[in-house]
């Protein structure tokens, strides 16, 4: 009784506690070793909502599909096949930072760009949508909307990601604007520190950015096979997003509430502060 | 008095075109100051043609540039505007596709490098501030980051106050003589000085006093 179709899911009838045993030996003391050592990350789906990734980029390597978000009239939203590669570039550098950390994780592009700047909130919506029906592990958003309408209607899909074990992890806005969905508590919310080790990062107990990794000058796979050196939250983003594949690659049955529970165990302040 | 026709009799008294250009045009200079960069411009998103079009250009010495449009969710300038991110490249490797192609296909200059970031007002992204070639001797920093959002911000209110004003502009133009009449009566009485101001103030008052009852 350990599947989690048939634990009790509203409430908790006497004598049932025995089926909330946990498939997961959780040690005395969560280690860094103990949460991905010897992990590359292998069949843990990620899935990269961006500008779509470049096909055959060197540091990106083979990908497992790419589809694109499009906006019809009345905000109708088709997800159609992509052969487009990268309008942009972003895409690729997340999708090379991701590998870069767990080598044998599965790629997948969600393209969100290129509808246009109007329809780009709706497109956002449909794609996170999308990936969440599609089940990937992990779903790196490297961006974010001021619209308040979005705001709603992407806690939603935030929130149907958490219950459906799918771990969404955001670029904090290091503006002072409200943007969304890095602020929902049910998201992993990364900002920058100015460190160089691709494996450090740090739990900030004054939310809402909740983690800090990796974002100011890091060599990122660019167009044309090519890389760039780049600074900004958005690059933070994927290096948790690898960090989260490693964990879900060893231990593929934790919850996005016991992924971050690790992840705060085994940050670099938290680790530091325990020896 | 609708909103429309109270921001345009407000148009009629405010800064002319040439100022928020002036504006404009200071921003990307002080931008390209602070960070010592080889040059700075800024795009402003034109609702109308979901396209983003160059407002401001310093340092390249062509301001032909002006005008130019590109689509407004592709390139770097079109993904900073779309997902509200700053974001600072360098070393780009020389790719035909990458950020820079618009710029270096009418100017000849081709960035090795920028810094991108959105200028948001309340809840819209109005249009992307671009620095480009910062000296690349020294290591970016994210206080550096932090400078770039300030800026940005400021520029931002620049922004929308010259959108706010071209919006007024174009409701005057469409409503023909009657609201010119009022946006120059309003202008008319702002120029005044002491008691004729006030003269002016008091003959306003009566005459709204008297077609509103």
């Amino acid at each position: 009784m350990s599947s989690a179709e048939h634990l009790p899911a509203w409430s908790l009838p006497a004598g049932a506690a025995e089926s909330l045993e946990l498939p997961t030996e959780w040690p005395g003391r969560v280690t860094r070793e103990w949460a991905w050592g010897d992990s590359t990350g292998k069949d843990v789906r990620v899935c990269i909502l961006d500008s779509g990734i470049e096909l055959g980029h060197p540091l990106v390597g083979e990908i497992e599909g790419a589809v694109a978000v499009e906006v019809g009239p009345g905000d109708e939203i088709r997800v159609v096949e992509d052969a487009e590669g990268d309008l942009c570039g972003h895409g690729t550098a997340c999708a090379g930072i991701v590998r870069s950390i767990a080598p044998d994780c599965k790629v997948f592009s969600v393209r969100v760009l290129g509808a246009g700047f109007t329809g780009s909130g709706t497109a956002l919506l449909g794609g996170l949508r999308w990936a969440v029906e599609n089940g990937f592990h992990v779903i790196n958003m490297s961006l974010s909307t001021t619209k308040s309408q979005f705001a709603g209607l992407l806690h939603e899909a935030a929130d149907a990601a958490y219950f459906r074990r799918t771990v969404l992890v955001a670029s904090a806005h290091n503006m002072p604007v409200e943007s969304y969905p890095w602020r929902f508590s049910s998201v992993i919310s990364v900002g920058s520190h100015e460190e160089t080790d691709p494996l450090a990062y740090y739990y900030n107990p004054k939310p809402p950015v909740e983690f800090f990794a990796r974002g100011v000058d890091v060599e990122v796979a660019w167009l044309g096979g090519g890389s760039a050196r780049s600074t900004g939250n958005s690059f933070a983003t994927p290096h948790m997003t690898g960090i989260c594949a490693l964990v879900l690659g060893k231990h593929p049955e934790l919850t996005p509430f016991q992924l971050k529970s690790t992840l705060y165990l085994t940050a670099s302040n938290v680790v530091e502060a325990d020896e | 008095m609708s909103n429309d026709l109270r921001a345009a009799v407000a148009a009629g008294v405010m800064a002319s075109e040439d100022a928020h250009r002036s504006l404009l045009q200071s921003t990307v200079e002080v931008a390209r100051g602070i960070f010592s960069a080889k040059a700075a411009t800024i795009f402003l998103y034109d609702e109308e043609t979901d396209e983003l079009v160059f407002e401001a250009v310093s340092g390249l010495g062509a301001q032909a540039l002006i005008g130019n449009r590109i689509p407004s969710s592709t390139g770097i300038a079109g993904w900073v505007l779309v997902t509200r991110q700053p974001l600072v490249l360098e070393d780009v490797s020389q790719d035909p596709r990458w950020g820079g192609r618009e710029i270096a296909e009418r100017t000849g200059y081709t960035p090795q490098g920028l810094m991108a970031v959105p200028l948001i007002h309340e809840e819209d992204s109005v249009g992307v501030l671009q620095v480009l070639d910062r000296p690349q001797e020294t290591r970016f920093s994210l206080e550096e980051m932090e400078l770039l959002g300030l800026f940005a911000n400021q520029s931002a209110i620049g922004l929308d106050l010259l959108r706010k004003a071209r919006r007024a502009r174009g409701v005057l133009d469409e409503s023909g003589v009657e609201v010119e009449a009022l946006a120059r009566l309003a202008g008319a009485v702002d120029r005044l000085e002491g008691p004729k101001r006030q003269a002016g103030l008091d003959l306003l008052r009566s005459l709204e006093g008297l077609i509103t009852h």
